[in-house]
């Protein structure tokens, strides 16, 4: 199949992270007394189970993120036309439950629909009954029987294939570690041994790994002829939804402290290290800003921005551009709010490096005060970044769902949290209720929010200096 | 004291200042009053006429910063940033776009998201402090780590789930209260209690474990220990000195938050009916109505301000080593 890639803007600000994660690893590697924080946290169990997880969604959220259009079959004067929908890696492996389209509601793991309609009978006649479901078990033929064994042993040959596929990758990671370890005693250099994790938190890992194996076995293999999480409104499979919803609760809360960092740093530091009439207007921003119930500010800067969108149509070749836009503004929005409370930090902590010995004996030297900036204080600043950053991130997802829902979050048809929780919120109402769209919804954010609490937290006290570790 | 006041209350001008001039180059100058106009009559096919009328009809029709066609004062007087932001310093926010008054409206509905807001805040608080203690005096225990663990557990569940979770629970299956509604005085209990209880739920998790965090961080420095070794019980240590001196950090989180009381919360407000300052600002921002956005800016950041000022007073309550 033939494609156009797309690089949307929230796109090139992920490949602009992955960017600057792989150069700081790299700096990180060779500097041993850098590595050694990082080294704490990896011989914390929660820490490394919930990193694990976390690159999982962030696994998700890539392949979500590398977008083409498709080549459409008939081409005009030889070229060829693109079709105006934006694809992602992700919808072409997840095509099945993509397309797998029922008509409306249907529970999760059913055969039927949620809702009766006039359907013809056996007999000739019309009555009312549960139609069968297009896709959900449409390969049983009595579904009253069967659906429940059937489920079962799907569930069962998914969840064992998984489990030894799991076993299998956990094997060939530790005899690779081993291989390496090896190695590098051989070259009798301990200093570039690879960093070894803690036997326990190793121990952690390789059970957690086994658990996932056998719940994407499990998932999957029901997946290939049931709606595991149902189906909404549309008919749309609940479980690709919340998939999709991955990459926008990421991108909200990885890309917002990505735009507000320069700033709060350069700011902080200026602030703390100046002071003086820097200091003051620094001071004076921040605090305007900070003034102002971050959600008014919010609000008032998104309904601006849908104004000025909607005033500029030409901007955009497809829906998804536009959608796309509006998150960035969001990411960017949400940056000019959060980033004050990062912006005092720093300065708070700049003002206490400052008089300290070695910067005292740097400024008597005759260093410049840009070098003393970059390299005697930024450095020392940087765990209050990092643990900021990471802190963030839970709180930010959290936020997206709440201004998705307040009408001032992400656009309509951009798929996230808080559009599905939005969608879904009437439906507690309805005869028998549908509680799974919301349950999806809520399951998959709490797992990321709480993965990356958990992480903050290993983070936090792998790096905090003020914790004192004996 | 009294110099100190009057001080602080100068320093919050240029401030004020600040915000309105940004709020007056977010609403005006990012877009054109044009624009604003156009997406109120729906995009397609409004006739410049139209545009004109609303404008009109609205004050958006002078320009925005001076105004030539005028004499005297009224060349600076007769503008959008005078009718619109200077004017909000003497709370006359002008009216909404169905034309009512937005300030008596403000005025009228502050009753109701106080009603809520004030409950929710001092039942919060005591409940907060309370499980922070206990984590505290049952510290590096299982069930420190277990009151920790619940903590991150339920910081790490979506506000919106509480309210959904809440309302179908309590109010669909139980049948305790009404989903939603508000009166006023006694018969509003029964409306009050659940968006209160919700309240506290949503942030019980980070706030009893900021708690924890400042309590332990006293409880470690040096006098504790003094106190402990001249005997007295750990009640009494808790109580009579790691609370107390705990009062700093906890007011400066606490005191600022009084007077944005009076906001409301957008959340709870829209979920239960209650018609006060949330939800006036939620119909506002979903009916793209600017002007009360405008206006609720300006009282959020008055009411911030107001706020540190207070936060500075309660200082000197609690620590006598500060004068002001």
């Amino acid at each position: 199949m033939n494609g156009m890639p797309i690089i949307l803007w929230t796109d090139a600000m992920i490949y602009l992270l992955l960017a600057v994660v792989a150069v700081a690893t790299l700096w990180i590697r060779k500097r041993p007394y850098l590595l050694l924080p990082w080294q704490r946290v990896m011989k914390s169990s929660v820490g490394m189970v919930s990193l694990l997880l976390l690159s999982l969604f962030v696994l998700v959220g890539l392949l979500d993120t590398v977008h083409y259009r498709a080549a459409l079959p008939e081409k005009s004067n030889g070229q060829t036309v693109y079709s105006p929908e934006v694809l992602s890696l992700l919808d072409v492996l997840a095509k099945d439950i993509k397309s797998r389209n029922e008509k409306t509601y249907s529970a999760p793991l059913a055969a039927h629909l949620y809702a009766k309609e006039s359907v013809e009978m056996p007999n000739g006649g019309v009555g009312r009954d549960y139609p069968r479901l297009k896709y959900g078990g449409a390969h049983l033929a009595n579904p009253q029987q069967e659906l429940f064994n059937d489920v079962l042993s799907r569930a069962l040959s998914g969840a064992m294939a998984g489990v030894l596929i799991a076993t299998l990758l956990a094997a060939s990671w530790i005899a690779l570690l081993y291989a390496l370890r090896r190695l590098s005693v051989d070259r009798a250099s301990s200093m570039s041994s690879p960093p070894v994790t803690g036997r326990q938190s190793f121990r952690a890992l390789l059970i957690t790994t086994v658990l996932l194996g056998m719940l994407f076995g499990m998932v999957s293999n029901l997946a290939t002829a049931y709606h595991v999480l149902g189906t909404d409104k549309v008919g749309q499979d609940v479980l690709y939804l919340a998939l999709k919803s991955i990459r926008t609760g990421l991108v909200i809360g990885t890309v917002t402290t990505l735009v507000m960092l320069p700033f709060a740093l350069f700011f902080g530091i200026a602030a703390g290290y100046l002071r003086g009439w820097v200091d003051d207007v620094i001071q004076y921003i921040y605090t305007v800003l900070s003034s102002i119930p971050s959600v008014l500010l919010i609000a008032a800067t998104v309904l601006i921005m849908q104004v000025y969108i909607e005033a500029h149509p030409e901007w955009f070749s497809t829906s998804a551009e536009r959608a796309d836009l509006r998150l960035l503004f969001l990411c960017l929005i949400l940056g000019v709010t959060s980033w004050t409370g990062l912006c005092r930090l720093l300065r708070g902590e700049t003002l206490k490096l400052r008089e300290l010995e070695y910067i005292q004996a740097a400024q008597a030297f005759g260093v410049s005060s840009a070098r003393i900036l970059t390299r005697h204080i930024m450095p020392n600043v940087m765990h209050i970044v990092l643990i900021a950053m990471v802190m963030d991130f839970s709180g930010l997802v959290l936020a997206e769902a709440v201004l998705s829902y307040v009408g001032v979050g992400v656009d309509p048809t951009t798929m996230s949290f808080g559009t599905l929780i939005n969608s879904a919120r009437m439906e507690m109402g309805r005869e028998p209720m549908v509680w799974w769209t919301l349950a999806a919804a809520f399951g998959f954010m709490l797992v990321l929010v709480l993965t990356a609490n958990l992480f903050a937290d290993a983070i936090r006290d792998a790096f905090d200096p003020r914790l004192n570790r004996t | 004291m009294i110099a100190y006041l009057i001080r602080r209350i100068l320093y919050a001008i240029p401030i004020l200042i600040g915000v309105n001039v940004l709020t007056f180059s977010l609403f005006f100058v990012v877009n054109t009053t044009d624009d604003m106009a156009r997406m109120q009559l729906g995009m397609k096919r409004v006739t410049p006429e139209a545009i004109e009328k609303w404008k009109q009809q609205h004050g958006y029709d002078r320009p925005l910063l001076f105004n030539e066609h005028e004499a005297g004062l009224k060349k600076i007087s007769d503008t959008i940033f005078f009718q619109k932001s200077i004017r909000m310093f003497m709370f006359d926010f002008g009216s909404s776009n169905d034309g009512r008054d937005i300030a008596r409206e403000i005025q009228a509905r502050m009753l109701p998201s106080l009603a809520i807001a004030l409950p929710t805040f001092i039942v919060g608080l005591l409940i907060y402090i309370t499980f922070a203690l206990l984590m505290t005096l049952f510290r590096a225990t299982a069930l420190d780590v277990m009151g920790v663990s619940l903590c991150v557990l339920l910081m790490s569940v979506s506000g919106l789930f509480y309210i959904i979770g809440g309302q179908f629970v309590v109010s669909k299956l139980w049948h305790w209260v009404p989903i939603s509604g508000y009166a006023s005085g006694v018969d509003g209990i029964k409306f009050i209690l659940l968006p209160v209880l919700i309240g506290v739920m949503g942030s019980v998790g980070s706030s009893s474990r900021w708690y924890r965090t400042i309590f332990l961080e006293e409880a470690g420095k040096d006098y504790v220990r003094t106190a402990r070794a001249k005997g007295l019980s750990e009640l009494r240590v808790l109580f009579g000195h790691v609370l107390k001196n705990a009062m700093i950090p906890i007011l400066t989180g606490v005191v600022v938050v009084i007077p944005l009381l009076f906001m409301g919360s957008l959340l709870t407000e829209s979920f239960f009916g209650i018609p006060g300052l949330g939800s006036y600002t939620i119909d506002a921002i979903n009916a793209q109505d600017f002007g009360v956005v405008r206006a609720m800016v300006f009282l959020g950041s008055v009411l911030y301000i107001a706020g540190l000022v207070l936060t500075d007073i309660s200082y000197t309550m609690v620590d006598p080593r500060v004068r002001l």
